[in-house]
């Protein structure tokens, strides 16, 4: 098995990002020094004047320079881990390509509703069998049906070249993104949303049943928006953001019996009522979760 | 409010008994039947139609003496829920009560749940289909089961000695899943839609404090598809509510129905004990079961709902009665002649069937009742009634029990205060 902590240990990830952000000292990320974007909100105030006031202020602005850090630490180290994993796909090792996979994806997955903006990435490199024309079936889940289904790597040497690329392009495509209020506040729910419809059901990885590492890397991302937000969701309604915060601990708390070697135990470890538990965590957190779009009203 | 129902429904409790009497009762029979089902101002009034449309959008007040929902009025469609409390403070749970209490008012008024604040960025306050709806006499009834009192709020000395657990019976095959629960709340309502609206936006509300543990929803035969109101039938064809007692009547229901402070828990004072059986029903082995048999095994006949020997519905049963052969004419061993419990045991019955598609292993249709009965003291209404049902009953051959709990239904809030209050 691979190291696993070439990606647990980078320096915002992980489940250290959620339980040490618990304890207050996770600090801002990676020293990435990056342009932010000058006029994020800039349509957004034609649409929301009321927004105005709130996502002008400085402490606004901060949040998402800092999340935009964020996104862009994430995707250096999404393009060094798929290096490593189509490494190991080409030298036809599948047992070092099937370590790297689950972790590899991490990085994708906390950043998912950004990369989903900037156009095809997600079905470029996330797309599941049916969810694209077969013919056009590329990214990491040809790979991981290669890994366990096939278990075959013939032909998968393009596929693997395919997807380091498009990964690099991502990562040039998320210098320059332009995040909105919209983006940020929505874009918390929406990487909940992915881990109620696709994870916690066990549909998204269904030959390698790594669900589980996906399911973590989704609420990490959740968790980094909200993170940044706080301040202002704390200046506007204490209440809730103290309730958001509360529940993702709870969250954290619940999927803490299935960390193992520093990765995930498998989907199909699960029992059911163990499913149903994660899945009205993800409930008991998104429901509160989606009222932070209340800081961008005047 | 409240007690303006009670007078009207006292009013027609008397004219019900006193046509009884006058022997008044042919024609007017199913017509006094519906006057205790469906709405009390059908015998005052002689409108049945008209009176029975504008009751069923109407309001009917969330606060009050008692909570809405145990004696007043069946509506056409239930949604039951029970939930499972994720909180272990008793001040969320407080405050989970209280904000139940205030979307209830609303809801019950046919309102959303709070006002909408119209950022584009958040969700709706409520999910919005019931916008540009009636309220459609919606009641929302809570309950707290055996497992609130357990150790986790610091109530268990709370617990009334009338909230026993449930004993097993005979023939029980009840399943955990669709048991129990912390918390039940029992939305009635004249549309299916309405009913569903206000469970799932308590549900909403909820999350993070508690989780739905079960959900079932039932119905009668509407309103509209019988204006004369008489007796709703089950899903085995049979008239089921005949002899119900009327709770209309203040004084029987509080023999009956309400809880009262020398009871044993002060908090409880007007609340009621509730119990939910889901009984589903082998249909298909009942619909090739022949029709003299089903009669006896109710202890009535099918068409007319008059028990066997007598000729209206709401003629008293003779039990002493004997055929040719000197067998009583209606069978001993009658759901009708259990139930009765020699006149001396009684209960309020408010049940609604249920129909859940099939059952996927057998191809059989999965349909029952959502029993739901109110009484004042368990032990000495329900438990020996469902004992002596589950030895001897004839239905046990066409029923099964799958499902069981009891819950204290709380005392009816006042303006201001919100359910529990007595309690929490
Ligand atoms: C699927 C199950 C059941 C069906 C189909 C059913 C149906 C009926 C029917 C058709 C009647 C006669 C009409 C009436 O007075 O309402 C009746 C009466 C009654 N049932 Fe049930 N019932 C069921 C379960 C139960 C249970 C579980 C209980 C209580 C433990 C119960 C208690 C009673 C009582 C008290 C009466 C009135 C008896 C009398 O005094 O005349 N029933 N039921």
């Amino acid at each position: 098995m691979l190291n696993p902590r070439i990606s647990l240990t980078a320096p915002i990830l992980g489940m250290a990002l959620l339980v040490s952000a618990c304890g207050n000292n996770a600090s801002a990320p990676a020293n990435q020094t990056t342009d932010a974007p000058a006029t994020a909100t800039a349509g957004q105030q034609a649409e929301q004047p009321q927004a105005a006031n709130t996502t002008d202020s400085e402490q606004f602005q901060d949040a998402v320079k800092a999340y935009h850090q964020f996104v862009i630490a994430q995707t250096d180290q999404f393009v060094k881990d798929t290096q490593a994993f189509v490494d190991a796909i080409k030298a036809n090792d599948m047992e070092k390509a099937k370590a790297l996979y689950a972790p590899s994806r991490m990085y994708f997955e906390r950043i998912e509703p950004i990369a989903e903006s900037l156009g095809d990435f997600d079905p470029w490199i996330d797309a599941r069998e049916g969810d694209v024309p077969a013919n056009e079936w590329k990214g990491f889940h040809r790979l991981e049906k290669a890994l366990w289904q096939d278990k075959s790597l013939d032909g998968m040497a393009p596929v693997a070249d395919q997807l380091l690329q498009d990964v690099k392009m991502l990562r040039v495509k998320v210098e320059g993104v332009e995040i909105d209020a919209p983006m940020l506040v929505t874009g918390a729910v929406e990487l909940l949303n992915e881990v109620s419809s696709s994870k916690v059901t066990g549909e998204e990885e269904r030959y390698s049943h790594t669900d589980l590492y996906d399911f973590a890397a989704n609420v990490e991302g959740a968790y980094e928006i909200f993170k940044v937000l706080q301040p202002t969701v704390e200046a506007k309604n204490k209440e809730l953001a103290a309730e958001i915060d509360k529940r993702f601990k709870e969250l954290d708390a619940t999927l803490q019996p299935y960390r193992k070697d520093s990765g995930y135990v498998l989907y199909t470890d699960l029992k059911e009522d163990e499913v149903k538990k994660l899945s009205q965590a993800i409930d008991a957190l998104a429901e509160p979760l989606s009222q932070i779009g209340t800081v961008v009203e005047g | 409010m409240k007690q303006e129902a009670n007078d009207r429904a006292d009013k027609s409790a008397i004219s019900r008994r006193e046509l009884l009497k006058m022997g008044a009762v042919g024609g007017l029979g199913l017509f006094l039947g519906a006057g205790v089902m469906k709405g009390f101002d059908i015998v005052d009034n002689n409108k049945p139609a008209a009176s029975m449309l504008t009751n069923a959008n109407g309001i009917i007040p969330f606060y009050g003496r008692h909570q809405a929902g145990i004696v007043t009025p069946m509506q056409d469609f239930v949604c039951m829920g029970a939930f499972d409390l994720t909180v272990t403070d008793i001040a969320e749970v407080r405050k989970l009560f209280q904000d139940w209490t205030a979307a209830s008012a609303r809801l019950a008024k046919g309102e959303g749940v709070g006002e909408e604040s119209n950022n584009a960025l958040v969700p709706p306050v409520d999910t919005g289909e019931t916008i540009g709806l009636q309220p459609m006499s919606t009641t929302i009834t809570f309950g707290v089961g055996p497992s609130f009192f357990d150790d986790r709020f610091g109530l268990a000395s709370k617990r009334p000695s009338k909230l026993v657990d449930i004993p097993a019976f005979k023939r029980d095959e009840l399943v955990e899943e669709w048991s129990h629960g912390d918390i039940i709340v029992q939305v009635c309502a004249n549309d299916q839609q309405v009913a569903f609206h206000a469970l799932r936006n308590l549900a909403r509300i909820a999350r993070g404090k508690a989780v739905l543990r079960w959900l079932q929803q039932g119905f009668q035969r509407a309103g509209a598809a019988d204006p004369k109101g008489a007796t709703p039938r089950n899903l085995l064809g049979f008239k089921d509510g005949t002899n119900n007692p009327n709770v209309a009547d203040e004084e029987t229901a509080k023999q009956i129905v309400w809880a009262q402070a020398e009871d044993g828990a002060p908090w409880m004072d007007q609340g009621s004990y509730m119990v939910v059986r889901r009984i589903r029903m082998r249909i298909e082995v009942w619909d090739r079961t022949a029709l003299g048999e089903q009669e006896a095994t109710f202890g009535r006949y099918r068409d007319s709902g008059a028990p066997l020997g007598a000729t209206g519905e709401f003629d008293p049963a003779d039990y002493t009665k004997l055929d040719k052969n000197g067998k009583p004419v209606i069978p001993a061993d009658s759901h009708m002649a259990i139930a009765s419990m020699g006149g001396k045991v009684k209960i309020h019955r408010r049940g609604y069937s249920y129909s859940n598609g099939i059952d996927l292993k057998t191809g059989q249709l999965d349909a029952g009742l959502l029993f739901i009965c109110f009484n004042r003291d368990p032990l000495q209404q329900f438990i020996p009634m469902q004992t002596k049902l589950a030895e001897l009953d004839r239905l046990n051959e066409y029923i099964e029990h799958v499902g069981s709990g009891i819950y204290a239904c709380l005392p009816g809030v006042k303006e201001g205060g919100y359910i529990g209050d007595t309690l929490l």
